[in-house]
């Protein structure tokens, strides 16, 4: 079975609970400039979410001294950028450790 | 809560008398938890309480591989948003199989659907040029895995996390899975004429 993305993105939709709407083009174009994005910047030196997460903690400490940690560590910015889970966990640890550093 | 060195929480952590360590330790995790969670709609105290406990039993798993790159308080909060994290995409997925969203041994698509016609003409060309030779790459380079991995992350959203539960690899054997489907359309497109950089002129940043 061929998968069109416009069945796909309205099957989505219904699931999340937003009704059959068309689809918004916008979101379309959002997507293929997403992908296109993503392949055209991928390199061959990036890490994987366990080497992410092992440098995670001296990330954020570098984050929260004021400093730049993308300067210090740019692979494990690269990935934050790439990977949802990972950049997802690193703010809100960085939101933890900013609250109770207050 | 005392003020530790990193040394003396492990000391605390592995000697006889840990229960006012570990108190401290719960104590510190549960507020953590509270407020790096503090936006979510789907977690309340029961569950702070339930995440940090099963990350102190990770950390105590884990005290060896502590290298004190950090505050050990800052390591062991990382292993209790990701515990927390990996458990609430768990709970919020757990109805969505992957034989439900992709039942395809491809992901097609309408080139000229994605192009975005509000862009220069030159650069409308290109969009159409790498649109179509991607739907033809996704079909003919990459991997059944790889193009259904594809499809549940970027087309559906899924966790990579879920994606890799569902098909019994982890989330960092996923990445690497993506991160070589990535690479090969990259280099497939560059040995058709279409280098990194016209691509990203042509689409501009992502929103």
């Amino acid at each position: 079975m061929k998968l069109n993305l416009d069945t796909i993105l309205g099957k989505i939709r219904t699931l999340m609970g937003g009704g059959a709407d068309p689809v918004d083009p916008a979101a379309l174009k959002e997507l293929a400039r997403g992908m296109a994005h993503q392949i055209a910047t991928t390199r061959p030196d990036e890490i994987g979410c366990d080497e992410c997460f092992e440098q995670m903690d001296e990330f954020v400490e570098i984050k929260l001294a004021g400093k730049d940690p993308a300067a210090a560590m740019p692979l494990v910015q690269d990935h934050l950028d790439r990977c949802g889970n990972c950049r997802e966990e690193f703010e809100a640890l960085l939101a933890a450790l900013q609250a109770m550093s207050q | 809560m005392a003020e530790r060195t990193n040394e003396e929480w492990l000391a605390g952590l592995r000697g006889p008398a840990r229960d006012g360590a570990l108190a401290d330790l719960r104590a510190f995790l549960v507020r953590g938890l509270r407020y790096g969670l503090a936006n979510r709609s789907d977690v309340d105290e029961a569950n702070l309480e339930d995440f940090a406990q099963d990350a102190l039993l990770k950390i105590l798993d884990a005290l060896d591989t502590f290298r004190g790159e950090s505050k050990f308080t800052t390591w062991a909060q990382k292993i209790a948003i990701r515990v927390a994290l990996t458990e609430l995409r768990r709970k919020r997925w757990q109805d969505m199989s992957l034989d439900g969203i992709i039942d395809a041994q491809g992901l097609d698509f309408v080139p000229d659907m994605l192009v975005d016609t509000t862009a220069g003409p030159d650069q409308q060309a290109v969009q159409r040029q790498f649109l179509t030779t991607l739907r033809r790459l996704i079909a003919t380079e990459l991997t059944d895995k790889q193009r259904q991995a594809l499809v549940a992350v970027r087309i559906h959203g899924m966790p990579l996390e879920e994606v890799a539960r569902r098909m019994g690899s982890n989330r960092n054997a996923m990445y690497k899975l993506l991160h070589d489907a990535r690479q090969r359309l990259k280099s497939k497109l560059e040995d058709e004429g279409l280098t990194a950089e016209e691509i990203l002129a042509a689409f501009g940043p992502p929103a």
